[in-house]
């Protein structure tokens, strides 16, 4: 009884807010809204440039720690046995999980943006969430190969398979489920950031033209229009869109992934 | 019958260690080719670590290490510069569990060819095909060669793992007890496919129990804590057993 009145009191607090929120912003979310860009510090005009501004820098941030990510999980797991250096380079990506977004925002501020000369920038903004992401990614990836029955490991190499071909064939497309987990987990937070945005990409209106470009994604805009109070409205229409994004993404990888997964089951 | 002038493996003064555990003492045994050698012997006795020492599925690391020598073809496994993925393809291995790899009927075969290279949905095809029914399992999965190996029951999975194996085109089939979660006529089935594939490979191996090897084998060999204790052909080891610990397994006084 406690436990059913618990997942209720979640599931109708969840619905609420998404209700509340999506019943705010919708009906700001026209045509115009989503193909121009804004004009009067956002109290006109659309979004455009804030929704290319935050694919890019997902992207950026995805493309980065997704290699990165899979690929020190695959080393912890696979290519060596624990010793003191996987003990270390496990406690730093727990760390790192742990730690505030301001601070890789400033971090990301006075190596990406100062030191490597990169400006505020779409690439600034997409390495800094990279790194963000990145102990997300290990983490999910590292239990997902865990989980790979040790048996396919050894028919792979009872077939004349090397370690390297086992994992590309079996444990990669085994432990494709987990690895989307980590990688949609690390384009929601992606996507949700503002802090650490803001110290690195900017907050430029214009839309970018490349990857040197300042950008202000969709989270940091509806932050600085309803700090300002600038517009309430186009504050709650573009956490709406945020909102379907997300939406959007998730059922898109989940598709994928079940399509992927279907083969073999 | 005298042991064969060409036997296909020689296994001399094996040593096997786990840690300071010792699995196999000073291991000498020739397998003659186009026979069923059969290890058996109660748990533990060594016939697992043998059998996978026969293709380098325990290769040698800090936690494994052996001394002796094994011959395939008269030349040594274990030395220096043997490729161990071309060994594992001429040595290959099915496990105790039925272990098919999440993927299609038709993957799960192509996964050897595959890996050493070949492409062609044709070629891939007729092995696929021809393992299938030598593994007396075409009949029965040739209309859903697509669907997933999962899907199948213990015994198609493990007839399965055959024609996988029999997809690399091996010299030397190792089984592990293939048949030891499986029921009667799965049982009966597997034991029918391998008598017919002796007559093209070489197979050793692991049965579940005495009346197995009794069935199966055309050779026995019984290990006893490590140690080769008696070997010959089935009818001598059954009929006529040298030593007295054979005799007492046998006929289920021990183990």
């Amino acid at each position: 009884m406690v436990i059913w009145s618990a997942a209720t009191l979640v599931i109708v607090l969840l619905l609420s807010i998404i209700f509340y929120i999506l019943s705010k912003g919708l009906p700001t979310i026209t045509w115009q809204f989503l193909t121009e860009i804004p004009s009067d510090m956002g109290r006109s005009g659309g979004i455009l440039s804030s929704i290319v501004g935050t694919l890019l820098v997902t992207a950026v941030a995805i493309v980065i720690a997704t290699p990165l990510g899979v690929g020190t999980a695959f080393y912890l797991t696979e290519y060596t046995h624990e010793s003191n250096i996987t003990k270390i380079i496990r406690f730093s990506a727990e760390s790192l999980a742990g730690i505030p977004s301001i601070v890789y925002g400033l971090f990301g501020f006075i190596f990406f943006v100062i030191y490597l000369h990169l400006g505020w920038s779409v690439l600034s903004g997409g390495l800094t969430m990279g790194v963000m992401i990145l102990p997300t990614i290990i983490r999910t990836t590292e239990e997902a190969v865990r989980a790979v029955p040790p048996m396919y490991r050894e028919v792979s190499f009872s077939l004349g398979g090397t370690k390297w071909q086992t994992m590309l064939k079996v444990l990669i497309p085994s432990a494709l489920p987990g690895i989307s987990t980590g990688v949609i987990l690390g384009i929601g937070r992606c996507v949700a950031e503002t802090a650490a945005v803001i110290l690195t990409a900017g907050s430029a209106l214009r839309m970018p033209t490349s990857l040197f470009s300042p950008t202000r994604t969709m989270a940091v805009h509806f932050y600085i229009l309803a700090r300002e109070g600038i517009s309430m409205e186009r504050a709650y229409g573009t956490a709406a869109l945020l909102i379907i994004l997300i939406l959007v993404i998730n059922i898109v990888a989940n598709i994928l992934v079940n399509r992927f997964v279907a083969k073999g089951r | 019958m005298a042991l064969t002038q060409n036997p296909k493996i020689v296994i001399k003064k094996l040593n096997f260690f786990y840690h300071n555990n010792q699995a196999l003492k000073d291991l000498s045994l020739e397998i003659p080719a186009n026979e069923i050698m059969a290890l058996f012997g109660p748990a533990n006795s060594g016939t697992t670590t043998l059998l996978r020492s026969l293709n380098r599925l325990y290769d040698p690391n800090a936690k494994v290490h052996l001394t002796g020598e094994v011959l395939l073809d008269g030349q040594s496994i274990y030395a220096p510069g043997v490729s161990i993925t071309e060994l594992r393809r001429k040595v290959g291995m099915v496990f105790e569990v039925p272990t098919p790899l999440p993927l299609s009927i038709f993957d799960n075969i192509a996964y050897g060819p595959r890996l050493s290279g070949l492409k062609t949905k044709a070629s891939l095809g007729e092995i696929v095909e021809n393992t299938l029914k030598m593994a007396v399992l075409w009949d029965e999965v040739k209309d859903r060669l697509n669907t997933s190996a999962m899907r199948l029951s213990g015994g198609q999975q493990q007839r399965l793992c055959i024609a996988r194996v029999l997809a690399l085109e091996p010299e030397v089939i190792l089984l592990d007890r293939p048949c030891s979660g499986l029921d009667p006529i799965s049982t009966a089935k597997i034991e029918e496919s391998l008598r017919q594939l002796r007559e093209r490979f070489t197979v050793v191996i692991v049965p579940h129990n005495v009346q197995e090897a009794g069935r199966v084998g055309d050779r026995a060999a019984f290990l006893l804590m490590g140690t080769l204790i008696e070997e010959g052909t089935v009818a001598d080891v059954f009929a006529h057993p040298k030593d007295k610990r054979t005799s007492d397994y046998i006929t289920g006084r021990f183990g």
